[in-house]
This record gives C-alpha cells, sequence and structure tokens, in this order.
C-alpha cells in the first residue's frame, strides 16, 4: 500500500499530536469567531484528507458497480473494493477476508447477527446476555429477537467505576444462554471491558460471544484471533472512516452455517423463480450494490491509522485521559462517570447544580464540542440517577492545550450560574 | 448560518439564571384537577404540569420535574403568567411565546402580549435550544385538552 503526500504527516519523527490535526481539514476553522476544539469524538470522528481524497478519487477516477461488469472502471472499483476487505482483514487480524462482511456500520451488524445468528439458534425459554453498560444499538436488536422468541434478556451488572462485575457474570452464563453481547469499550463511561476473558469464560460453556467495537477500533490493537470473538462489530466513522460503512467479523464456521440476513442481487449464485442458491461468503452477506466509496474511504483510514500506529494512538490518549482527569478533579463541584481503572480517553461528568445541556451550550459558544445528553446509554444514565452527562471524547489530534482550553470552558459554565 | 455575534448572555439571562435557581411554583399541587407530562429524552428533560381549572380559568398551576436552566425558567415563568387565566388566554400566550423563540415576532407585539417572558427572546438564536424554551408549554397544552400521553418537543 502506497503512502501519498497527503497521507500522515509524519510520525517518524515522533507523535504529534498538533501536526497531525493539520491532516484534518475541519478542525482548522472557527467556531463562533473562536477555535474549534473538537471533543465529541466517540460520537463521529474527523476525517483526513487522505480519506477524502480516497473518496474523491474513486468517484473522479473508477465511478463503477462492482462484481459484474466487463469493462475496466468496473474491474478497478472492484479491486479497490475486495483490497479493503483484506486491508481489514489485516487491520483486525482475522484469519480469512471471507470473515469480513462490509455493513452499514455497528449497529446493522448487530442486527445482522440478531436476525440471522439469533433467529436461528436462540429458542423461547433461551437467554441472551448484555451488559449493564451497553449503547442501545447492542440491547434493543435482542430486546426485539427475545420478545419474538420469547426468550429473556439478561444483563451483566456493573459497580459505580464503571466496571462489569465478572463473579455476576459467571452466574449468568447459565445453559439457557445462547449468545453473550457485550462492549469492548463503553461509549458513555470509556470502560475497557476485558473482553478476552469475558470471551474464554463464555466458550468455557460452549457460547458464543459478540463483541460491540464501535469504541475500541480507533483507540486500540484489535485482533479477533487473540480475542477469540465468535462476532467483532464496528463502524468506520469513528474511526476517521466516512460514516455510512462499518465491518461485521465473524468466525468463518458461525457466518457459513447462518443465513442471509437480506436478499437481493450478489448475494445470490443462481436464482429461478423456483429456487435461489445464496452466494458464498462474503457475498451471501452483501446483498444489492454495497456503499463502494463508503468502503474505499474506510479503507484509507485503517491505511492512515496504521501509518500511525494503534500503540502510538492509544499510548498518547492515554497520557490525555490522565491530563484531562487530573485537571477536572481539581476543579470544584465536578462528579466524573466513569472511573474504571481500564479506560479510554472518554471524560464523561456532571457539574453540581448546572444541567449538561447548558454546559454543552456555553462549551459551544467557546468553541469546544462535546455531547450531552444520555449518550444512547439510559439504562447507563439510570445506574447512576443523572438525565445526562456531558462527555469530552478525546482522539489522535487533541491536545493538552484543548483539555486545558475545556477547563477555562468549564470554570465560565460555572461562573455564570454562580 | 449562525450568526457569528451571537452572545451567550442573550439565551442566559439573569431572569432566566434566576428563575432557574430559583424556580416558582415548583411543587405538586395538591388539588390539581389535570396534569400532563413533557418529556424530551434525548435531554433528560422530564416535567409534569399540575392545573387546577375551573369554570375557564387557571385557578392555580405548578409543575415538577427535572430539566436545564431554559426548560425550567421557562416552565417557571410560565407557570407565574398563566394564573388566573382563561383557556383562550392560555392559548394565546402559547402561540406568541412560540412564535418568540421561532423568531417569527416583533418585539413590539412580544411585549405587549409576553411582558417579562420577552426574555426568551434570545433563544431563537440558538435552535438546538428551542425545543427546552417550548417543553412545558407544551405539557401545559396538553393538560388544558386533557390529553393523557405525554408530550414531548424532540
Amino acid at each position: 500500500m502506497s503512502v501519498t503526500a497527503d497521507r500522515v504527516s509524519t510520525v517518524a519523527a515522533g507523535f504529534d499530536a498538533a501536526r497531525l490535526s493539520k491532516d484534518f481539514p475541519a478542525l482548522n476553522q472557527l467556531v463562533h469567531g473562536k477555535p474549534l476544539v473538537y471533543l465529541d469524538n466517540a460520537a463521529t470522528s474527523q476525517k483526513p484528507r487522505s480519506v477524502i481524497n480516497a473518496i474523491t478519487r474513486f468517484y473522479h477516477e473508477d465511478c463503477s458497480n462492482i462484481h459484474r461488469g466487463v469493462h475496466l472502471l468496473s474491474e478497478r472499483a472492484t479491486r479497490a473494493y475486495e483490497d479493503v476487505r483484506l486491508t481489514a482483514q489485516q487491520f483486525i487480524h482475522a484469519s480469512n477476508p471471507a470473515e469480513v462482511i462490509f455493513v452499514r456500520g455497528t449497529t446493522e451488524a448487530i442486527n445482522l447477527v440478531a436476525q440471522s445468528y439469533g433467529r436461528t439458534q436462540v429458542q423461547a425459554g433461551n437467554a441472551v446476555l448484555i451488559s449493564a453498560m451497553e449503547h442501545h444499538s447492542n440491547i434493543v436488536p435482542w430486546q426485539m429477537l427475545c420478545e419474538e422468541k420469547g426468550a429473556k434478556l439478561h444483563v451483566i451488572p456493573m459497580n459505580n467505576r464503571g466496571e462489569l462485575l465478572l463473579d455476576e457474570y459467571e452466574k449468568l452464563l447459565t445453559p439457557e444462554t445462547k449468545l453473550v453481547a457485550v462492549a469492548h469499550v463503553s461509549n458513555a463511561l470509556g470502560t475497557v471491558n476485558p473482553v478476552r476473558r469475558i470471551i474464554r469464560m463464555a466458550h468455557e460453556r460452549g457460547i458464543p460471544v459478540l463483541v460491540d467495537g464501535a469504541q475500541a477500533v480507533p483507540h486500540l490493537q484489535v485482533d479477533v484471533q487473540d480475542l477469540d470473538c465468535d462476532f467483532y462489530a464496528f463502524s468506520g466513522h469513528k474511526m476517521y472512516g466516512p460514516t455510512g460503512i462499518g465491518i461485521l467479523y465473524g468466525k468463518r464456521r458461525l457466518l457459513e452455517a447462518m443465513p442471509p440476513y437480506q436478499g437481493g442481487g450478489d448475494m445470490i449464485s443462481s436464482v429461478t423463480f423456483e429456487k435461489t442458491t445464496y452466494n458464498s461468503l462474503p457475498h451471501k452477506f452483501e446483498a444489492g450494490t454495497p456503499n463502494i466509496s463508503g468502503v474505499i474511504g474506510l479503507g484509507a483510514a485503517m491505511e492512515y491509522l496504521t501509518c500511525i500506529g494503534l500503540d502510538n494512538v492509544a499510548a498518547h490518549e492515554r497520557d490525555l485521559l490522565v491530563y484531562a482527569t487530573e485537571q477536572i478533579t481539581r476543579l470544584p463541584g465536578v462528579r466524573v462517570i466513569g472511573t474504571a481503572k481500564e479506560k479510554t480517553a472518554v471524560l464523561s461528568f456532571v457539574l453540581e447544580g448546572i444541567h449538561p445541556h447548558d454546559v454543552g451550550t456555553i462549551l459551544d459558544q467557546e468553541g469546544i464540542a462535546v455531547r450531552t445528553g444520555h449518550h444512547c446509554a439510559q439504562p447507563v444514565m439510570q445506574f447512576f440517577g443523572i438525565p445526562a452527562t456531558t462527555r469530552a471524547s478525546f482522539a489522535l489530534y487533541n491536545t493538552e492545550a484543548e483539555v486545558d482550553a475545556l477547563m477555562r470552558g468549564i470554570t465560565k459554565v460555572q461562573e455564570m450560574f454562580a | 448560518m449562525m450568526p457569528e455575534s451571537r452572545d451567550i448572555r442573550d439565551l442566559y439571562q439573569d431572569m432566566i439564571l434566576e428563575h432557574s435557581k430559583r424556580p416558582e411554583n415548583f411543587y405538586r399541587l395538591p388539588d390539581a384537577n389535570r396534569k400532563a407530562e413533557g418529556f424530551n429524552p434525548l435531554c433528560g428533560d422530564h416535567f409534569t404540569i399540575f392545573l387546577k381549572f375551573d369554570n375557564d380559568t387557571v385557578t392555580d398551576i405548578s409543575f415538577e420535574g427535572s430539566g436545564c436552566a431554559i426548560s425550567k425558567a421557562s416552565a417557571s415563568m410560565m407557570t407565574a403568567r398563566l394564573k388566573g387565566k382563561s383557556k383562550s388566554e392560555a392559548q394565546r400566550l402559547f402561540a406568541q411565546f412560540q412564535r418568540l423563540v421561532t423568531n417569527q415576532t416583533n418585539e413590539a407585539d412580544d411585549e405587549a402580549v409576553l411582558g417579562k417572558l420577552v426574555v426568551f427572546s434570545g433563544v431563537c438564536e440558538f435552535p438546538v435550544r428551542v425545543k427546552c424554551a417550548i417543553l412545558a408549554w407544551h405539557a401545559m397544552m396538553s393538560a388544558l385538552d386533557q390529553t393523557s400521553a405525554a408530550v414531548s418537543t424532540e
């Protein structure tokens, strides 16, 4: 894979977040007259020029449908699309490219497993086990499945630091449990769950595990073979890629046995009005013309991250989290929500007597973009007895100076409400 | 396009901050004969409006719940303004307030009809906060019409 000039500013000279931020055109702008401080990365990250250019280049030069045409453009588009499957295979260390299914995002990946694997494997009286810190996208598809089948949805509890209780988890691994679905990293709290151990414990009882990796892949090295997960779902747009594209990894043995999720073109081998023979993996699960430019953009994003090195990203973000946590705990009237020992750079907090919505509006006026609300994790908010939090979530391009700007912003909010 | 010149204090005026910290009529009305909930699930804003409505008059009104400063101050000032008003007067105020926060009015009209409620005129510069300002009002209208379902302005 070639590294063109617009790919990565420089990593060889040492990790320099401020310099890397120049790779992201949207970061270099004023918001309400102030330099943008973008701290809403857990919602979506900004996109580097290499990703934007890869998408533009596809539409300028290679735009064509894939897997069908005999003409040159279709050949080029097909090659570019399938090359990303290989890039993705390497990126998550899958054993086979056929285990990489392109989907719209994490939500569709989980729905695919719920509708295909779930509907064939989960029966009345069975249980699906999720955790107390799941995003709604890893709750609702299982609720729908359980309702349809007359199965139960069980929940692994957590402590008040936002860590899963593994003793309780073990008790919930019953003979009725047909699947465990758990977040690798919590979007609302930043907790990194011990998924390797969670998977091993489930496998000891013959239970497969789906990991929601949406909040993990942008921040830490993922190796699906080392984890030994059965399914791993993630989105492109949180890892510097475009929206509307994501990946479902599944073990080949399981995917082979699963019925198709959607029917249509590309997922068939032959069709008569009497019978359709389904295509082989991975095409069986990719009905219709896919998001070709999205796949190509995602490929560029994975190359970008690989060039920088996820270990470098993780180290930088760990430093940022330590610094931000130190700084925020010095401020009065602040309660940090999510204080797990293992965390990614997510700082969720509430200010005494001030609603997160007001915090968000005032920070926005200072050019600081944060997320306020329940973060699509209402059960987490209920657990902590709060309606919402303010969440600052960091990416590879954020700096300590931006943490300082956030702290000044919080102080300004507190002064206004004093 | 958002005007660059908007000032945060246009939104958070002193009177709004004051009402959000010390809201008026912030309790459960014991002899209410109508009530309705307003709930914006994305923000978590959640209010219940209690009405005592007799002979076409809001003889008493109160609210309970939690939300941001804008939604809470709006609920507080609304209850203060509506006491003693008829249903049609309440409906007229609601319509005028809605026009105010969505910037479809002129100042003279607002002052005459809305009085102190014009402190919410800054909300129109912050489009995502309109739903906060209007939540209690929708709940109040729902209570007046005695529709039992919870309302949302999201």
